[in-house]
């Protein structure tokens, strides 16, 4: 399972456990913010070889259906898996807000 | 197009959503590692870049059992862990710990050593990124000749650290280990066959991982993989292993590609000049004659 964005709940002080709270993975805030360029696949060029997903510190890239495929969630745009990428299909295009 | 590598290890994800900076080489170590060692791992965290990152409430970014130990206390948390979990009948799990450089060759090296004596059947794993990184960079026994840091700046008379790296790995080989490996993670496959292999053997192992770190270096988030293979190419590391009292180097570069280059890449080292430079290559150049002579070689890059 890759672990997923969930909704954040607010909760008062008498509420907050004892112990571990969380199942594992509980993951609440994103990390998209943090981007200023954005890694897109060009999946006309993926040959689906998986340097990406390997060498991605985060473990945003997962393969489906032979090509490679982004969390945007998590990914922080650090470009590694453009730079690995032998056949070239991996462009970094400008955030836009 | 099947790669090999990613089908031998697990396709879950253990390390996610974790708020290391952005092309961080500890984050990638620690998720190839747990993508090794599957669900069952219980991994060990002491203060450092990995548990300040991975654990910042209610966000939990390891799906595996987790805990953070005392600074000095990695192993010696390995070593209860293990036995607990045996004393309570599991069989099937792997007690892993990731400490950085300062928490392995500085403060934990004591309970590391002590729980290589005892031959406790658990994996450390150092992830190397030769400085204090959490706190600012601040030089560790690990930071390399001429690096500036926040304890060692680069000044007129002092061009940063004047003392060389410790050798962690010869350092654990020296404790008849059952198994020491060196790797970086710009060789990502190396590194998984080493802990797979570390993985299969029973008692104390010991891997230290090349892990760059973008911000302390000074060199962009997208050339971490790039300067992890290079450190390896210019021969400033190597990639071996130690097992039954014997070392073997694992790749042997044909010809040693541009020290300078390599260093001047990086805002840490930026300052040398080449009388420093030249005092680097005739380190290496002597370490790479003590590896020669003791080191068998097998090439399995």
């Amino acid at each position: 399972m890759r672990p997923y964005l969930r909704e954040k709940k607010d909760f008062s002080f008498a509420e907050v456990p004892e112990n571990t709270s969380f199942e594992a993975g509980y993951l609440v805030s994103a990390n998209s913010g943090w981007r200023s360029v954005r890694p897109v696949i060009d999946s006309g060029k993926c040959v689906g070889c998986e340097q990406c997903y390997l060498y991605c510190p985060d473990g945003v890239i997962s393969i489906k259906d032979g090509k490679a495929v982004i969390d945007y969630d998590f990914c922080k745009g650090c470009g590694i898996c453009a730079k690995i990428c032998k056949p070239g299909a991996i462009g970094m295009e400008a955030e836009r807000k | 197009m099947a790669n090999k590598v990613a089908d031998s290890i697990s396709r879950e994800e253990f390390f996610y959503g974790h708020k290391a900076c952005a092309g961080c080489g500890g984050s990638l170590a620690v998720r190839a590692a747990l993508k090794v060692l599957g669900q069952n791992a219980v991994s060990v965290l002491p203060a450092g870049c990995m548990s300040a990152v991975g654990f910042n409430f209610p966000q939990l970014c390891f799906s595996n059992n987790s805990i953070i130990s005392t600074f000095a206390g990695t192993a010696s948390m390995l070593t209860g862990v293990e036995a607990g979990l045996r004393a309570r009948g599991y069989k099937d799990f792997t007690a892993v710990g990731f400490a950085g450089d300062g928490g392995t060759a500085d403060i934990g090296i004591q309970a590391l050593s002590g729980a290589i004596d005892r031959n406790d059947n658990i994996i450390y794993i150092c992830y190397d990124n030769e400085a204090y990184m959490n706190t600012g960079i601040q030089k560790s026994g690990l930071t390399p000749f001429g690096a500036r840091t926040t304890t060692t700046p680069a000044g007129a008379n002092i061009h940063g650290n004047i003392r060389p790296k410790k050798n962690m790995f010869e350092i654990a080989a020296a404790h008849d280990i059952p198994y020491a490996a060196t790797a970086s993670v710009g060789y990502i496959a190396d590194f998984i066959a080493k802990v797979q292999k570390a993985a299969q053997i029973k008692g104390t192992k010991y891997i230290h991982v090349i892990a760059p770190c973008p911000t302390g270096w000074g060199v962009a988030p997208d050339e971490t993989v790039d300067i992890a293979r290079e450190v390896v190419d210019c021969g400033l590391w190597y990639l071996a292993e130690y097992e039954n009292g014997g070392f073997t180097l694992d790749h042997k570069p044909k010809e040693f590609t541009d020290v300078a280059a390599y260093l001047k890449k990086q805002g840490r080292f930026r300052h040398l000049s080449d009388e420093d430079i030249q005092v680097i290559i005739e380190s290496r150049d002597r370490k790479w004659e003590h590896i020669n002579k003791t080191f068998s070689y097998k090439n399995s890059l």
